[in-house]
C-alpha cells in the first residue's frame, strides 16, 4: 500500500512540530525518517498512524483520504519505542490481541500465531511475560504483534533504539530480511544515520520539523540537498571562505571562486575521504601536521593542524594508515580532492555540486 | 526464586554498616518505643474488645449477636458498604482516569478536591447533608412534600458514608495509572480495540492490585465509618443503626458484653481487611519483584 503526505502541518500549542511536509512512501517500500530527537519524524510516525491529528494537510493510505479515520480504521501495525507490550499478557496473548479484536475464529488466531511465533524465532516463548523476554525477543513480540492482523502499513518507532549495541546490528539485518519477505510498506523512525543508510530503500530528512531531502540512502550521501543533510549523513568539513584575487580563501587553503567577485563568501564542504594524505612534504599543495588520531574500529578519523590554525578532518582505514606510517605529530601534505559550495543557490550559483579540485595557478607555479 | 531474593536481602542487611547509621542502640530504642506504643494503644484495647465481649461466654456472646436489632445493625451496614463500594469505585476509576491520562485546566483542583474528606471532620460531612436534606435544611420542605427522606433515613447514611470513603480508591489508583502511561493503550488502539476493550483488557488488568487495594480500604471506612453517619441517622433502633452505632448505644444502656460482641465482629472484619490488604500488598511486591527479575534468554536464532 502506498502512503502520501500533502503539505501536513502539526502543531502542538505554538509550536510546530513539523512544517508543511509532502512525501510519498511506494508500496511495499522501507523508508526511514532520520533527524536528530525533535525533528518531528516521530510526530510524522504518529500521523499516518492516527495517534496524532494533522493541524493542516491530508494524508492518504492507497490513495484513500485517511485524516476522518480512527487508528482503529487505518489498519496499520505500530511498534512503539518501548514495544508497549501488554504486560498481564504472555507472548501468545500478545500476539493473538489484534486478531482477538477483530474477531477471528479460535483456530485461525491459533494458526496465526503459530506461524508468527515460527517466522519470528520465538517458540517455546509463547507463555511468557514481557518482564521474562530479552530486549531483541520482546522487539519480536511488538513486531509480530503488529503484524498479527495483517496490516496494510508497518510503522516503527525507534525500534532499535531500546536494545544494546551488540544485538542491534542483528536485528537490522533481521528486518531487512524481514521486510524483504513480507514485502509490506514498512516506514520507520531513527536518529542514527548509519542505521538509515543500512536498513531503508529511501530515507527522509528532517530537522526542526522540516524536511530537508528525501532520497536513496547514496543520494543523500553523494548529492546532500544542503549543509544540514550534508553534516548529519556523514561527517563535513565546512569552510569559510572569501573571494579574494579570483580564488575563494579561508587560511592558506585556496578554491575555485566560480568566477565570483572578490569580497563573495562561499561556504565550502568536503568529506573527510576527499582528504588526501602524502608522507612526501612536496606531493600535496598544503602542509599540516596530524594532530590527533582516533580509532574507529577498521577506520581511523584523523586531525590535521594546519600552519594557519585550521583543523581538517580526515578518514582512512588501518591499512592506509600502516601503509603511509603515519603517527601523531608527523609531518605531511594533503590536499581536497573534491568538495562542494554549500547554500550555493544563497551565494547566486547553480545548485550544489562536487567539484573536482583543480589547484589553482599560484599554487600550481608555487610546486 | 524466593531463595535468591531472600539472600540479596541478608547481603544487603550485612553490608549496611555505613558511616551514616545509627547506633544499634538507638535503632533498637526506636524500635522498642514503636513497639511498645502499638502494644499499649492498639493490641492491648483490641485485645480487650474480645476478652470483654466474651467474658459472660459464648451463649451471651451468640445472643447479643443474635438480637433483632443488631441483627438489624449488621444487615444495614453491609447494606451500605454494599451501595457504596461500588460507586465510588466507579468515581475512584474515572477519577484517576482523568486525572493520570489527560492534561487539562484545574486538574490540580480536582486532586484537592479529592482528598478533602480526608481533611475535614467526618462530624462536618453529617451536617453538610443534613443541612442540605434536612427538615430545616434547603432542599427538605420540597422533599418532604413528595414524601422523600433523606435524613434519618438510609439514603442519608448511604450519602454521608459516599462521602467520606470517595478518595480511597482515587488516591490508590492514581499513581499506579500515571506509572504504567499510555503507550500500552495506544498499543490497543493500533491493533483496532475500541475504548471500551482497551480499558476492558488493558487498562483494568495493569491497575488491578491497586483498584483492590483502593477497594479493600475504601470497604472498611464504609463499614467502620461513626461521625458523619451518626450525625444523619438518627439512631432509630432497627432501622437507621449500622454497627458502629449501634455498639455506642449498647453501651451507653450498659449493655456492656453485648456491645463488645457488635464491637469484636466490627474488629474481625477489620483484621480481616488488614490480612487481606497484606497479602494483596505481598502479591503487588511479588510481582514487582519477578518484573525486576530479569530472565535474559539470547534470542533464538532461526531468522
Amino acid at each position: 500500500m502506498s502512503i502520501e503526505l500533502k503539505n501536513v502541518t502539526k502543531k502542538f500549542g505554538a509550536v510546530s512540530a513539523v512544517n508543511d511536509v509532502s512525501f510519498s512512501v511506494k508500496p511495499g517500500e522501507l523508508m526511514a525518517l532520520l533527524g536528530p530527537s525533535g525533528g518531528g519524524k516521530t510526530t510524522v510516525l504518529r500521523m499516518i498512524a492516527g495517534l496524532e491529528v494533522p493541524t493542516s494537510g491530508d494524508i492518504f493510505i492507497n490513495n484513500d483520504r485517511v485524516n476522518d479515520r480512527s487508528v482503529q480504521q487505518r489498519n496499520i501495525g505500530f511498534v512503539f519505542q518501548n514495544y508497549a507490550l501488554f504486560k498481564n499478557m504472555n507472548v501468545f496473548k500478545n500476539i493473538a490481541f489484534g486478531l482477538k479484536i477483530k474477531k477471528w475464529r479460535r483456530r485461525d488466531i491459533k494458526a496465526r500465531v503459530a506461524e508468527l511465533v515460527k517466522l519470528f524465532g520465538l517458540e517455546g516463548l509463547e507463555k511468557r511475560y514481557a518482564h521474562q523476554l530479552s530486549g531483541g525477543q520482546r522487539q519480536r513480540v511488538a513486531i509480530a504483534r503488529a503484524l498479527a492482523p495483517k496490516p496494510s502499513v508497518l510503522l516503527l518507532d525507534e525500534p532499535f533504539g531500546a536494545v544494546d549495541a551488540k544485538i542491534r546490528q542483528e536485528l537490522r539485518e533481521w528486518l531487512v530480511t524481514l521486510h524483504h519477505e513480507l514485502n509490506v510498506t514498512t516506514i520507520f523512525v531513527t536518529h542514527d544515520q548509519e542505521e538509515a543508510m543500512e536498513v531503508s530503500n529511501r530515507i527522509v530528512i528532517f530537522s526542526r520539523g522540516d524536511l530537508e531531502q528525501i532520497g536513496t540512502p547514496r543520494e543523500v550521501y553523494e548529492q546532500p540537498a544542503n549543509e544540514f543533510v550534508a553534516r548529519f549523513i556523514g561527517v563535513m568539513n565546512v569552510l569559510n571562505t572569501e573571494v579574494q584575487g579570483g580564488v575563494a580563501r579561508v587560511g592558506e587553503l585556496q578554491f575555485d571562486a566560480l568566477g565570483q567577485p572578490d569580497g563573495t563568501k562561499l561556504r565550502i564542504g568536503f568529506r573527510p575521504y576527499a582528504v588526501q594524505v602524502s608522507t612526501d612534504l612536496n606531493l600535496f599543495p598544503y602542509r599540516a601536521v596530524l594532530s590527533r588520531t582516533y580509532f574507529l574500529g577498521i577506520m581511523l578519523r584523523l586531525e590535521f593542524d594546519l600552519p594557519s590554525g585550521l583543523v581538517l578532518r580526515s578518514r582512512m582505514t588501518k591499512e592506509e594508515y600502516a601503509q603511509l606510517g603515519l603517527e601523531d605529530g608527523k609531518e605531511v601534505s594533503l590536499q581536497i580532492r573534491n568538495y562542494r559550495v554549500l547554500a550555493a543557490e544563497e551565494a547566486g550559483l547553480p545548485p550544489e555540486r562536487e567539484i573536482a579540485h583543480r589547484p589553482p595557478p599560484t599554487i600550481a607555479e608555487h610546486i | 526464586m524466593g531463595g535468591t531474593v531472600s539472600r540479596i536481602n541478608r547481603d544487603a542487611t550485612a553490608k549496611s554498616q555505613r558511616g551514616t547509621e545509627e547506633s544499634p542502640l538507638v535503632k533498637w530504642l526506636l524500635i522498642g518505643v514503636c513497639g511498645l506504643f502499638l502494644a499499649v494503644f492498639l493490641l492491648l484495647p483490641l485485645v480487650n474488645v474480645f476478652v470483654q465481649s466474651l467474658a459472660k461466654g459464648w451463649q451471651v456472646y451468640w445472643a447479643s449477636l443474635h438480637e433483632p436489632d443488631s441483627v438489624s445493625a449488621i444487615k444495614l451496614t453491609l447494606l451500605v458498604a454494599a451501595i457504596v463500594v461500588p460507586l465510588n469505585t466507579l468515581f475512584g476509576v474515572c477519577a484517576a482516569w482523568a486525572i493520570a491520562k489527560f492534561e487539562f485546566r484545574g486538574k490540580s483542583l480536582l486532586i484537592t478536591l479529592i482528598d478533602l474528606p480526608f481533611a475535614v471532620s467526618p462530624v462536618v460531612a453529617g451536617l453538610i447533608y443534613v443541612i442540605m436534606f434536612g427538615l430545616q435544611g434547603y432542599l427538605g420542605p420540597w422533599l418532604d412534600s413528595h414524601n422523600i427522606r433523606i435524613i434519618l433515613a438510609v439514603p442519608g447514611i448511604v450519602l454521608a458514608t459516599i462521602f467520606v470513603t470517595f478518595p480511597f480508591v482515587a488516591r490508590e489508583l492514581i499513581p499506579v495509572m500515571q506509572a504504567t502511561g499510555r503507550e500500552q493503550e495506544e498499543a490497543a488502539l493500533t491493533l483496532g480495540a475500541g475504548a471500551w476493550k482497551t480499558f476492558w483488557h488493558v487498562t483494568l488488568p495493569s491497575v488491578k492490585w491497586g483498584l483492590l487495594y483502593g477497594i479493600i480500604l475504601c470497604n472498611a471506612r464504609a463499614m467502620g465509618e461513626f461521625g458523619a453517619v451518626s450525625v444523619v441517622s438518627g439512631h432509630i433502633s432497627g432501622v437507621t443503626n449500622t454497627m458502629p452505632l449501634h455498639v455506642e448505644k449498647l453501651y451507653n444502656e450498659y449493655q456492656g458484653p453485648a456491645a463488645f460482641a457488635v464491637a469484636s465482629l466490627l474488629a474481625l472484619l477489620a483484621l480481616f481487611t488488614l490480612g487481606l490488604k497484606t497479602l494483596l500488598e505481598w502479591k503487588q511486591r511479588r510481582d514487582y519483584a519477578l518484573a525486576q527479575q530479569t530472565t535474559i534468554v539470547e534470542p533464538a536464532q532461526t531468522v
